[in-house]
C-alpha cells in the first residue's frame, strides 16, 4: 500500500459527493416552510364534501360511524326543509363529530359513505393541546365554500332537492 | 291441544298443530321461510309471493283411499309450480322444500320484482338496519336486476297519513300488513288501498288521518320503511340503539315495553330514550302497544324535571342538600305527628308505595291513595284468578264492561276484549253513552248516570243478558269510573264483586273482577294498603302532608285551597308542577326510565321494569328518598336498592308472599316467535327476555273466605232548574303530566269540550261549538259544547284532566257565554 493510497481513496469519495451535489436533484424538503404534495389516495384528515351548488353531501346516515372500527365517528340526523336546507333530500347531519385521537385513518368511512360525502383529505397536520380539541365537529370538517351564497343552511326553491342519494359513479382516482 | 300432523320440511320430519300454515310450521321447526305480507297475528293473504316453496302431498289411491306406495315410501306428488307457504295449511305427510333450486329461484325472482320500484334509499330510511326487505334482499336477492331503473316510480317522499305516522309511497311494497292490522286486529278500518296496479298506494280513509290509537303498531309490522313514526323520524339508526326492558306507566294494562336509548348531542350529550317499542307478552299486550304508551314517554325528560332538593326560605324555594331537605321535612312531620298524611298516587312503583306505607304506619300517619276510584280491596278478593289470559277467552265466555270506556282508558284491554268478541265471547257493554266497544258487543246496556248499581242488580233478574253472563263458562267484569267518584266506584265494585260471587265466577283463571284504574299501579297501591278517600279536601285540611307523585294543586282548585291551609307540605315528584310551587320542601325523584322497580297491573300481574337511562341531576328513586326521610324521623326503612325493598314487601304483604325479583324475571317460550334476528316474520317487536311477570292469586282462588260488604245505595243528586248533573269521564290523551309533554300529541289532546244531549243544550240555548260557563263546587270553568245524542238529558259530561276539575258527579250551574261579538 502506497503512501498516497488514502488520499486517492478520499478524493474518490469526495468526488462522489461532488458528483451527487452537482448532478442529482435535492430531495430534502424544508418542512414546514415547504410541503411535499401527497399521493392521490393519501389518507389524511377528513373533509365533508359539498356539491357544486354548495349543499352538503352528507345526509347523516351514520353508515361511516357503523363502519368505523375505532368508533371515532358520532352522527346525529335531523330533517331538512326548503326554508333551511343543508343537503338535498329529507335528511342532513345535525351533528357530525370525529375523534381524531381515535381515528386510525383506515378510510372505511369513505368506503361506507353512500354519497361520497366523507373523504380522507391531504391534511396530515393535526395537533391538539387537549383531548377535547381532538374532537372535530361538523363546522371544522366541512369543506369551505367559495362564495357567500353557497353557505348552508340556506333557503332554496321548493320541491327541487328531493333526493338524498345521487346516482353513483365509479371512483375516478 | 289441537291435532298434530307430521310433515317433512327440507328433509327434516316435524310435527305441527293442524291448521297452521306451512310458513308458521316451518318457523316452529326452526326453518326460515322468507315472508313479507304474512304475519303470524294476521290472516294469510298471499300477496307478496315471497314465501314460494315446493310443496308435495302424498298420493292417495282413489279406490281404496290408501296412500300409493313407491319403493316402500308413500308417493309424493309435487305441484307443477311453486306454492305460497303462507296460504297453505299443513297436512299429514306433506313434503316441503324451501331451499331447492326451484324455490330459491322463485324467491329470488320475487325480490327482483319487489325492487323494481323500491327507491333503495336505505341510508336515510328509519327502518334501515332492521328492515325485512333489506335483510331478505341480502339473503335471497340476485344482486343484479334485469329491470330498467329509469322506470322506477318517483313520488313525493313523505306523506303524513296522520299526525303520528308518515308514509313513503315509494318504499311501500303493497303487502297490506298495515291495512290488515287495522281491519282484523284493531277493528278500525282507517287505511285502504287507492289506485291499482303499479300505482297502488296506501291512503288513510279517516278524518283526522289515521284515526286510531293503535297506529304505531303498523310501523312495527311494516316490512319496509314505508310507515315510520313522527317521534322517531331520523332519530337514530336502529343498530346504534341499546334496549332495556320496561313496563308502560300510562295505564293499568301494564304493557311490556322495550326502551331504546342512545347518547344524544341534542340532549346535551346525555343518554336519552329514543323510542318505546312493544315487548312480547302474550298474556298482557301480545306484541302490540297503544300510541299513548309509544309516544307519551317524553314527560320523563325536559327542563321541568326536578334535579335538586329544594327548601322554602323567605317565601322562596331555594336549592338545598339532601340532608338539609330531608331534615327540614322530618322535623316538621315529627312536630305534627298526629296530623301526618301521606298522599301518593299509583304512578309510583310497589317499592315506593311500600316504603311510604311503612313510614305512615310507623309514624302514626294516614296513607291516602290519590285516585278517584275505589274497589281495590275487592279485586284482591275476587280479582281475576292466576293464569288469566284474555287472549284465551272466546266462545262460551262472557266479558262485562261497566262504567268504563276501555278505548279511552286502557286501549290494549279494548283490543283484547274486541278480539275475544271476535272469537265468540259474549261481550256486554254497560255505559251511559255510546263507546267504541259497542260495535263489537253482543249486548249493549245504556243506563243513566247514577244507575250503575241498578244495572248490576238487574243481572239478578232473568233476562237474555243476565242469562248469557250467569251461564258463561268464564266471566270477567271490567269496571271503571265513568261518571263516578270514589263513593260511586266503591258501591259499583261491591255490586260487581257480589254478582261474580253469586254467579260463581270467582277464584279461577279467566274469572273475576278487573278495575280499570286511572294509573298504572293503583292496584299495587291497594295491595300495599293505600286507600282513596271520598273527601280529600277534608283529609288534607290542617295536616302535615307528604305528597308523592301527584299534582293535586294543578288538578283541582279545591284541593289547592285545602293545601293552602296545611301545616306543612313536602312534595316528591319528577317534574315541576303546581303542587311543587306551593311546597315547603321539594324532593326530586327519578322517573321510571331511570330506575328499576315493579308495578302491578289491573289483572294483578306483578311486573318488573329496569333502569334504561342515567338519573337526572341529583334525583333519587322514590323508595330511597322515603327511606332517607324516614331515617331523619327515626324510622328505619330499606332504601339501598329496589330488590331489597321488594324482598321485605314480599314478606310483609300476604298476596305477594314469596315472590322474588328472580321469579318476575322468568320467561318461557311464547308463540309466535318474534323479535329474533328475523324482523321480517313478526315485525320489530322485541322478544321478551327480561320477565313475563307473575299473576297474584286472589283470595277466592287461594281458598279464603270471601266476604263482601253489603252495598249501600247513595242518594242520587238532583239538579234543579238551570242546573245540570256534571259527570266525569276519561279521555286517553288528556292534559295530564304524562301526556301533555309530547308535542305531537297536541292535536289528539284537542280543546276542552263538554258533552251534552242536544235537547239539554237547547234548553240552555247552547249551540254546538259554543262556549259555556260551568260553575260547581268552587270550580269555575269554560268549555266548548259538543253534542252527544247517546247520553241522557240533564247531564253534562266533563272529561277528567282537561282543565276542569271534576272528581265525582256534582250538580253544576250552566251559563251560555255570550259570543264575543255580542258582548260588545
Amino acid at each position: 500500500m502506497g503512501v498516497f493510497d488514502p488520499i486517492i481513496e478520499l478524493t474518490k469519495g469526495l468526488g462522489e459527493t461532488l458528483r451527487s451535489f452537482l448532478m442529482e436533484p435535492t430531495v430534502t424538503v424544508s418542512y414546514p416552510e415547504e410541503k411535499r404534495p401527497v399521493r392521490p389516495r393519501f389518507r389524511g384528515r377528513h373533509v365533508l364534501k359539498r356539491y357544486d351548488n354548495g349543499l352538503e353531501k352528507c345526509i347523516g346516515c351514520s353508515l361511516c360511524a357503523a363502519a368505523c372500527p375505532a368508533d371515532a365517528i358520532f352522527v346525529e340526523a335531523s330533517e331538512n326543509t326548503d326554508e333551511k336546507r343543508f343537503s338535498p333530500g329529507e335528511r342532513y347531519a345535525s351533528t357530525y363529530e370525529i375523534n381524531m385521537l381515535r381515528c386510525i385513518y383506515c378510510g372505511f368511512c369513505e368506503d361506507a359513505c353512500p354519497t361520497e360525502a366523507i373523504v380522507l383529505g391531504d391534511n396530515y397536520e393535526l395537533s391538539f393541546l387537549n383531548r377535547r380539541d381532538a374532537i372535530y365537529s361538523k363546522d371544522m370538517l366541512l369543506e369551505p365554500v367559495s362564495s357567500e351564497n353557497m353557505l348552508t343552511p340556506r333557503k332554496v326553491e321548493a320541491g327541487v332537492f328531493t333526493r338524498s342519494v345521487p346516482e353513483m359513479q365509479n371512483p375516478t382516482d | 291441544m289441537s291435532k298434530q300432523v307430521t310433515l317433512t320440511i327440507n328433509g327434516k320430519q316435524v310435527t305441527a298443530p293442524e291448521g297452521l300454515t306451512v310458513a308458521d310450521a316451518a318457523k316452529l321447526a326452526g326453518v326460515d321461510i322468507p315472508v313479507f305480507c304474512h304475519h303470524p297475528k294476521l290472516e294469510p293473504v298471499g300477496m307478496c309471493r315471497m314465501c314460494l316453496v315446493e310443496i308435495g302431498r302424498p298420493v292417495f289411491d282413489r279406490a281404496t283411499g290408501q296412500p300409493v306406495m313407491e319403493n316402500g315410501q308413500p308417493k309424493i306428488q309435487f305441484m307443477p309450480k311453486l306454492e305460497t307457504a303462507c296460504t297453505n295449511r299443513v297436512s299429514e305427510g306433506m313434503v316441503v322444500l324451501t331451499q331447492s333450486e326451484k324455490a330459491n329461484d322463485g324467491q329470488r325472482g320475487t325480490v327482483e320484482f319487489l325492487l323494481t320500484s323500491h327507491p333503495l334509499d336505505c341510508p336515510i330510511c328509519d327502518k334501515g338496519g332492521e328492515c325485512p326487505l333489506q335483510n331478505l334482499t341480502m339473503e335471497h336477492g340476485s344482486g343484479k336486476s334485469r329491470f330498467n331503473y329509469d322506470e322506477k316510480q318517483h313520488l313525493e317522499k313523505m306523506v303524513p297519513l296522520g299526525e303520528l305516522i308518515y308514509l313513503d309511497r315509494e318504499r311501500c311494497i303493497q303487502c297490506a300488513r298495515c291495512i290488515r292490522f287495522q281491519d282484523e286486529v284493531a277493528g278500525e278500518a282507517v287505511l285502504g288501498f287507492d289506485e291499482r296496479g303499479r300505482h297502488t298506494q296506501i291512503i288513510s280513509i279517516s278524518e283526522p288521518g289515521f284515526d286510531s290509537v293503535f297506529s304505531g303498531n303498523t310501523t312495527d309490522i311494516c316490512p319496509v320503511g314505508a310507515l315510520t313514526t313522527v317521534d322517531f323520524r331520523f332519530g337514530a339508526r336502529p343498530w346504534e340503539l341499546k334496549a332495556e326492558a320496561s313496563i308502560c306507566s300510562q295505564c293499568p294494562v301494564g304493557c311490556n315495553t322495550t326502551l331504546n336509548t342512545r347518547r344524544e348531542a341534542k340532549a346535551g350529550g346525555e343518554i336519552v330514550v329514543k323510542r318505546v317499542m312493544p315487548r312480547q307478552n302474550e298474556e298482557v299486550n301480545e306484541i302490540w302497544l297503544c300510541d299513548k304508551g309509544r309516544f307519551a314517554y317524553h314527560y320523563t325528560e325536559g327542563k321541568e324535571r326536578l334535579t335538586k332538593p329544594m327548601v322554602r326560605k323567605d317565601e322562596k324555594l331555594a336549592r338545598a342538600s339532601w340532608d338539609n331537605a330531608t331534615k327540614t321535612a322530618a322535623e316538621n312531620f315529627v312536630a305534627n305527628k298526629k296530623d301526618f298524611v301521606v298522599l301518593a298516587s299509583g304512578r309510583l312503583s310497589n317499592e315506593d308505595l311500600f316504603n311510604l306505607k311503612s313510614l305512615a304506619d310507623t309514624a302514626g300517619g294516614e296513607a291516602i291513595l290519590y285516585s278517584d276510584m275505589d274497589g281495590g280491596e275487592l279485586t284482591q278478593l275476587v280479582g281475576v284468578g292466576a293464569g288469566t289470559n284474555l287472549g284465551t277467552m272466546g266462545k262460551g265466555d262472557a266479558i262485562l264492561v261497566i262504567a268504563s270506556d276501555l278505548y279511552e282508558e286502557a286501549p290494549i284491554w279494548w283490543l283484547r276484549v274486541k278480539q275475544a268478541a271476535d272469537r265468540g265471547a259474549t261481550v256486554i257493554v254497560a255505559n251511559p253513552r255510546a263507546t267504541k266497544l259497542d260495535r263489537f258487543a253482543t249486548y249493549t246496556i245504556r243506563y243513566s248516570y247514577g244507575d250503575e248499581l241498578k244495572t248490576i242488580n238487574d243481572f239478578e233478574k232473568k233476562s237474555k243478558i243476565s242469562d248469557a253472563f250467569t251461564k258463561a263458562k268464564n266471566a270477567v267484569i271490567f269496571y271503571g269510573n265513568e261518571g263516578l267518584g270514589v263513593t260511586g266506584t266503591s258501591v259499583l265494585s261491591s255490586a260487581c264483586a257480589n254478582l261474580l260471587k253469586e254467579t260463581g265466577h270467582t277464584g279461577s283463571a279467566n274469572n273475576g273482577l278487573i278495575g280499570v284504574w286511572q294509573r298504572a299501579n293503583d292496584q299495587g297501591a291497594f295491595e300495599i294498603g293505600f286507600r282513596p278517600v271520598a273527601d280529600l279536601e277534608k283529609a288534607l285540611k290542617n295536616k302535615a302532608v307528604y305528597i308523592v307523585g301527584a299534582d293535586p294543586v294543578g288538578d283541582d282548585p279545591n284541593l289547592a285551597k285545602a293545601l293552602k291551609n296545611v301545616k306543612f307540605v313536602a312534595v316528591q315528584d319528577i317534574r315541576e308542577t303546581a303542587t311543587t310551587e306551593i311546597a315547603d320542601v321539594v324532593f326530586p325523584a327519578q322517573a321510571f326510565t331511570e330506575r328499576d322497580g315493579t308495578l302491578i297491573s289491573g289483572e294483578r300481574r306483578v311486573q318488573r321494569f329496569y333502569a334504561a337511562v342515567p338519573a337526572v341531576g341529583d334525583s333519587k328513586p322514590d323508595y330511597a328518598i322515603t327511606a332517607m326521610l324516614a331515617k331523619q324521623m327515626g324510622v328505619i326503612l330499606q332504601g339501598t336498592s329496589a330488590s331489597v325493598v321488594f324482598d321485605i314487601l314480599a314478606n310483609s304483604v300476604e298476596a305477594l308472599n314469596e315472590l322474588t325479583y328472580d321469579a318476575l324475571a322468568q320467561v318461557k317460550e311464547q308463540w309466535p316467535l318474534v323479535g329474533r334476528n328475523d324482523v321480517y316474520y313478526g315485525g320489530t317487536t322485541y322478544d321478551n327476555t327480561k320477565g313475563l311477570g307473575v299473576q297474584l292469586i286472589p283470595l277466592a282462588q287461594a281458598g279464603g273466605a270471601v266476604k263482601i260488604s253489603k252495598v249501600r245505595k247513595e242518594a242520587a243528586l238532583r239538579p234543579k232548574d238551570k242546573e245540570l248533573l256534571a259527570v266525569p269521564s276519561n279521555k286517553l290523551y288528556d292534559l295530564g303530566v304524562t301526556v301533555q309533554t309530547a308535542e305531537f300529541l297536541e292535536q289528539r289532546i284537542g280543546e276542552t269540550s263538554v258533552a251534552m244531549h242536544p235537547t239539554t243544550a237547547k234548553k240552555f240555548e247552547a249551540a254546538e261549538g259554543q262556549v259555556v260557563k260551568l260553575s260547581f263546587d268552587g270550580v269555575q270553568a269554560e268549555a266548548v259544547v259538543k253534542f252527544d245524542e247517546t247520553i241522557g238529558t240533564g247531564v253534562v259530561r266533563i272529561p277528567r284532566s282537561m282543565g276542569i276539575a271534576i272528581r265525582e258527579p256534582v250538580v253544576a250551574k250552566v251559563q251560555v257565554k255570550a259570543a264575543a261579538g255580542k258582548a260588545k
